[in-house]
């Protein structure tokens, strides 16, 4: 497929649209969008963060799944309690894959899931009472967690529980951190909100818990990971790489992180962030608080990583400058070779994705160091300042989709033809049927880390094992082929 | 009136930042800014302009304030 034009990509988004009645493709048009570097505000061309509407089947979740899923959910030595009816917590329980190192059920509990199994008599005459019978029993059952958090389901705001009377007394009585979470899962319009009222729950119940608290002994080198779920090890894999620079690596927020790197926190010098989406706001506070500078960074692909590895480096002395140095000697013969291997095989490859939070413009730069390009890329839930970073990743002329629907995605993927899609589980069997290759770039389909070097390698070999599987050649079955390419093989 | 929050971006400028309104962009001009204080009216990249009484001694940025719409 030759790279389409501007003008060809505009008139594949009016030819997809043309389905819809008036007033939807009214709404869908703001949505859907052909890059042109010469914006360098994306709200000229792009709108997004609003509401999906209604009828078009799109792939956003909830601010429960936003605050529980992602951003308190790895805390893996606090007990996350489902508040409200059982299946929002056992149907995304561990499905995220945030590794983590403990013994679950004794001193951390992430795989596990906690809830309060509403039935109607709660709903009907409260369940704060519940709630409290809740926390003892944990307490009883699982006397080493290090806090607990109430995460909301959308029954809570509903019948008007006092989640945060409760926390409150029976944080005293056990002396524990626990918050109350209001992220009922109709709140906002996607997961989105769910991690700005995840991080302002931080902000108000556990950050500041060690202020004024000065017996942790710091190091100009303290560094934060913010925003790395440590999806498959992606944490670990990033965290070797600042530790050899010399950096010393307090917190990780929140993949294989605790209660007490998140209170240790606010003591580092400089916040990395990763995920821009969901902790930009507890960046933003720390900055304000704290005076703690943060920096975007991104983990994905050698290139990027060089880049990244310098910017921190830019922030301390020159040790650390020379550590960055260093580090990237280090891989080089490594990350050279994987190129070496891959890159004559996926050269030219063209990709979709359609991911959430970083990854849609973070992998981009991995994407390009194995010689494959990027065609189109969209975001379940980001906001503008997402997209603004994104019209600079992406080439000139792409596709970019605001929470695209089933049914856009397809037609774009029949037009645009690429040679894999990268986006999650519901989308997976769909390409595949339709027979282009896939990947799952929300938990690496169950590979990983793709994070850091090490991360990187894995990254390739994945893309290659799916780009170049056989399979892809026995789609057509042999008496759908041409004449002429059976008459080859009879030879 | 938005609580806006402003702070300084990689280039020294300032960044005019509303969480609730998805709105981040530089400062443009400033009425008051002198050492003495800072505020008045102040216009952003997009165009628009918001109004605060100006503040003295100069707030240190980062901060959050409480902008109206000028």
């Amino acid at each position: 497929m030759p790279d389409l034009t501007r003008e060809e990509t505009q008139g594949l988004i009016e030819e997809v649209l043309e389905v819809y009645p008036e007033k939807a493709k009214k709404i869908r048009e703001k949505h859907l969008t052909v890059n042109d570097h010469a914006i360098d505000q994306s709200k000229s061309c792009i709108k997004s963060n609003r509401k999906s509407v209604p009828g078009a089947m799109t792939i956003r979740g909830c601010a429960y799944a936003g605050s529980k899923g992602v951003v308190w959910g790895p805390i893996k030595d606090m007990i996350h309690i489902s508040h409200g009816p059982v299946g929002c917590g056992q149907y995304s329980r561990a499905g995220r894959r945030n590794y983590y190192v403990g013994t679950t059920g004794v001193n951390t509990f992430g795989t596990m899931n906690f809830t309060s199994d509403f039935q109607e008599k709660d709903i009907v005459f409260g369940g704060d009472k519940k709630l409290a019978k809740l926390i003892d029993e944990i307490e009883t059952l699982f006397p080493l967690n290090k806090g607990i958090t109430v995460q909301s389901e959308c029954p809570i705001g509903l019948i008007g529980d006092d989640i945060e009377a409760v926390s409150k007394a029976k944080g005293k009585e056990y002396e524990k951190t626990i918050v109350p979470v209001r992220c009922e899962g109709f709140r906002g319009v996607s997961q989105s909100l769910g991690h700005h009222i995840a991080n302002d729950a931080v902000r108000d119940w556990a950050l500041d818990k060690r202020d004024g608290d000065n017996s942790f002994e710091t190091t100009p080198y303290d560094v934060a990971i913010l925003g790395d779920y440590n999806i498959g090890g992606d944490a670990w894999a990033s965290r070797i790489l600042l530790e050899e620079m010399g950096l010393r690596v307090v917190a990780q927020w929140s993949g294989d992180g605790s209660i007490s790197e998140m209170e240790l926190t606010p003591k580092v010098k400089l916040n990395l962030l990763h995920c821009y989406r969901s902790m930009n706001y507890i960046s933003r506070h720390m900055e304000e608080k704290y005076g703690i500078p943060w920096m975007e960074y991104n983990f994905f692909g050698p290139t990027k990583i060089e880049e990244s590895l310098r910017k921190i480096a830019e922030f301390f002395d020159d040790t650390i400058k020379e550590g960055a140095e260093r580090v990237i000697a280090k891989y080089k013969a490594e990350y050279q070779a994987v190129i070496d291997k891959y890159r004559p095989r996926l050269e030219g490859k063209k990709v979709m994705l359609y991911v959430g939070g970083l990854r849609p413009r973070h992998v981009i730069g991995a994407y390009e160091d194995l010689g494959m390009e990027v065609v189109g890329t969209g975001y379940e839930f980001a906001h503008n300042d997402d997209y603004d970073r994104t019209i600079k990743e992406m080439g000139d002329a792409t596709l970019i989709y605001d929470d695209v629907t089933g049914y856009e995605f397809e037609e774009f993927v029949k037009k645009v033809k690429p040679d894999l899609i990268g986006s999650g589980i519901k989308e997976k069997y769909i390409f595949q049927k339709m027979g282009i290759p896939f990947r799952q770039m929300h938990s690496w389909d169950y590979s990983g880390p793709y994070h850091g070097y090490d991360g990187f390698a894995i990254f390739a070999r994945d893309m290659d094992m799916t780009l170049n599987n056989p399979c892809w050649d026995k789609l057509t079955p042999p008496w759908k082929q041409a004449a002429g390419s059976e008459a080859l093989a009879a030879e | 009136m938005p609580s806006v929050m402003i702070r300084k971006n990689e280039n020294g400028e300032l960044l005019f930042y509303v969480a609730k309104k998805d709105l981040e962009d530089v400062v443009v001009s400033v009425e008051t800014d002198t050492p003495d204080a800072w505020g008045g009216t102040v216009e952003i990249g997009d165009g628009s302009t918001w109004y605060i009484d100006p503040i003295s001694p100069p707030p240190t940025f980062p901060t959050t304030l409480r902008f109206k719409r000028a």
